[in-house]
C-alpha cells in the first residue's frame, strides 16, 4: 500500500457506522475507498448526500461530479440539495465528520490548508466551512512536506483556515489527538520510533499513548 | 395562464444584458452552468460585467471565454484557482476579485433572493478573508457581517421546465441554479426541456415560476 492509501486508511478507522461524512481534496479524497458506503453517508459540499463509489468505465454520468470535480455516483437513499442547504448542513453542525488535507498545523491543532503556496489569494471553496463546522474535524496528512519541512509546527507560516482547531491528525507515522488546545500522541504507526516522530515535528507534544 | 416567453439565447442576452451589468451565472466548474447563453453572452457587444459566479469556468469554456474576451472587469466568488487564466488577468491587473468562502457566498445569495441586507457568520472569523470586516460578537462568539448579494441578470441551467416557467434540476447540476433564481431583477432559464403545464410533479418543482422570466432550451452539452 502507498503512503497516501495508508493514511487515508487510517483515517477512516475513526470515522463510525451511521455518520454523515465529508472529505476534502488530497488523501482524504481516498478515504471513501476504505469505508463501507452503506453505512456511513458521503456528503459532498455541491449538493448531494449519498455519495456511491467512483462510476465504471462507460457509466460516467458529467451532471454527477464531487466537490473535486471528479465522476461520483449516488447511493439508495442519497438525496440532492442547492448549495445554500449544503452549506447549511455544514455551518449548521450536522455533519459529523469531515476529513481534510493541510499544509501546516500548528500546535494548538489549528490548520492552515487554503492558500497555495506562491500563489495570489484567489480560491477557498468550502475550506473554511468545513474546518468550522463539521463536528469532528480530522486532517489527513503526510507528516512532512514534499520538501522535507515538519507540517505540524509551533506557529503556521500560511495563513490559517479557521480559529477552530482540528479534533485529530493522522499521517503516515503518528496519531495526534487536540484536546484544549494541546496536541497529544495516541498512536504511532508500526515500525516508527518515537525519536523519528519528534525529529519530525516541530510543534510540542505529550505523549498519551 | 402567462406563459413564459421561450427565446433564442441570442435574443434573451439581447433583451436584457447592458454594458457593465451584474451578472450571476449559476454551475460549480462547469456542471449546471448555462453554456448556450453563456456563449451568447460573449457573441453580444456588452462588455464590463461583474460576475457573480462560484468559478470562471476553464481555461477558455464558460465564463472563461467571457474572461479571454475581456468582458469581465470583476468576479465574485469562492474558488477562481481552478481556471490559470483568471490567476493570470488577476496578476496583470485586468480583473478585480472578490473571495468569498462557499458557504458564505451561497447564504449570500440566498439572503440577496429573500430581501435580507446581510447577516453574521462564524466561517472565516480570525482569517484572511475576514480583514476590515465587520465583527459583531453574540452570546460569547464571534462573527463577522456578510452583505447580501443581488444581480441585474442571473443566467441558470435547469433540467426541465414547464411553459410556465416551473424548474427541476439534475442531480449536482443543481448547485448554485435555484439561489440565484431568486437573487436578480431579471431570470434567464437555460433547460433541457420545455413541458406542457401540469407535466411537472408539483411535489418535485424546486423553482416556481414567478422567479422565472425567460425561458432558452439548450443546445451546448458539457
Amino acid at each position: 500500500m502507498n503512503v497516501k492509501d495508508y493514511i487515508a486508511l487510517r483515517a477512516a478507522k475513526l470515522l463510525k457506522p451511521g455518520w454523515v461524512i465529508n472529505v476534502g481534496v488530497g488523501i482524504p479524497t481516498l478515504v471513501p475507498k476504505f469505508v463501507d458506503l452503506d453505512s456511513v453517508y458521503l456528503h459532498t459540499e455541491n449538493g448531494l448526500l449519498g455519495v456511491g463509489k467512483p462510476p465504471k468505465n462507460g457509466e460516467v454520468d458529467p451532471n454527477l461530479v464531487n466537490a473535486a470535480k471528479e465522476p461520483i455516483t449516488e447511493v439508495k437513499g442519497a438525496s440532492y440539495f442547492d448549495s445554500a442547504s449544503s452549506f447549511s448542513m455544514i455551518r449548521g453542525g450536522h455533519i459529523d465528520a469531515v476529513v481534510l488535507g493541510a499544509l501546516q498545523i500548528d500546535e494548538k491543532g489549528k490548520i492552515a490548508n487554503w492558500i497555495i503556496p506562491n500563489q495570489p489569494v484567489l480560491g477557498v471553496g468550502g475550506a473554511m466551512d468545513l474546518a468550522y463546522g463539521a463536528k469532528l474535524v480530522i486532517i489527513a496528512t503526510t507528516h512532512t512536506s514534499k520538501e522535507g519541512y515538519p507540517k505540524i509546527v509551533k506557529n503556521t507560516t500560511f495563513p490559517i483556515t479557521s480559529l477552530r482547531p482540528a479534533d485529530w491528525i493522522v499521517t503516515e507515522l503518528a496519531s495526534f489527538k487536540v484536546e484544549h488546545e494541546r496536541l497529544f500522541l495516541v498512536e504511532i504507526a508500526p515500525g516508527v520510533d518515537l525519536e523519528t516522530i519528534k525529529h519530525k515535528t516541530e510543534a510540542d507534544f505529550e505523549v498519551k499513548i | 395562464m402567462p406563459i413564459k416567453e421561450i427565446v433564442s439565447a441570442d435574443e434573451a442576452i439581447a433583451k436584457t444584458i447592458f454594458d457593465g451589468a451584474t451578472i450571476m451565472v449559476g454551475g460549480f466548474g462547469l456542471v449546471g452552468s448555462p453554456l448556450t447563453l453563456i456563449k451568447a453572452l460573449n457573441r453580444s457587444k456588452a462588455g464590463n460585467f461583474t460576475i457573480i459566479s462560484n468559478n470562471l469556468g476553464e481555461p477558455g469554456r464558460g465564463l472563461g471565454e467571457t474572461l479571454r474576451l475581456n468582458k469581465v472587469k470583476r468576479a465574485i466568488g469562492s474558488f477562481f484557482t481552478s481556471n490559470p487564466e483568471v490567476v493570470e488577468a488577476y496578476n496583470n491587473n485586468m480583473l478585480d476579485v472578490e473571495l468569498i468562502p462557499q458557504g458564505t457566498f451561497a447564504e449570500a445569495i440566498r439572503s440577496g433572493g429573500n430581501g435580507i441586507g446581510g447577516f453574521y457568520t462564524p466561517v472565516g472569523v480570525g482569517t484572511l478573508l475576514s480583514k476590515n470586516k465587520e465583527l459583531k460578537n453574540i452570546r460569547g462568539k464571534d462573527f463577522v457581517f456578510q452583505e447580501a448579494l443581488r444581480a441585474d441578470i442571473a443566467l441558470i441551467k435547469a433540467y426541465k421546465a414547464d411553459k410556465l416557467g416551473n424548474l427541476v434540476y439534475y442531480k449536482t447540476a443543481r448547485n448554485f441554479n435555484p439561489i440565484m433564481a431568486t437573487a436578480a431583477d431579471i431570470v434567464i432559464a437555460e433547460v433541457d426541456e420545455i413541458r406542457e403545464i401540469g407535466d411537472l410533479n408539483p411535489e418535485e418543482i424546486i423553482t416556481p415560476h414567478l422567479y422565472v422570466d425567460y425561458l432558452v432550451l439548450s443546445e451546448e452539452k458539457l
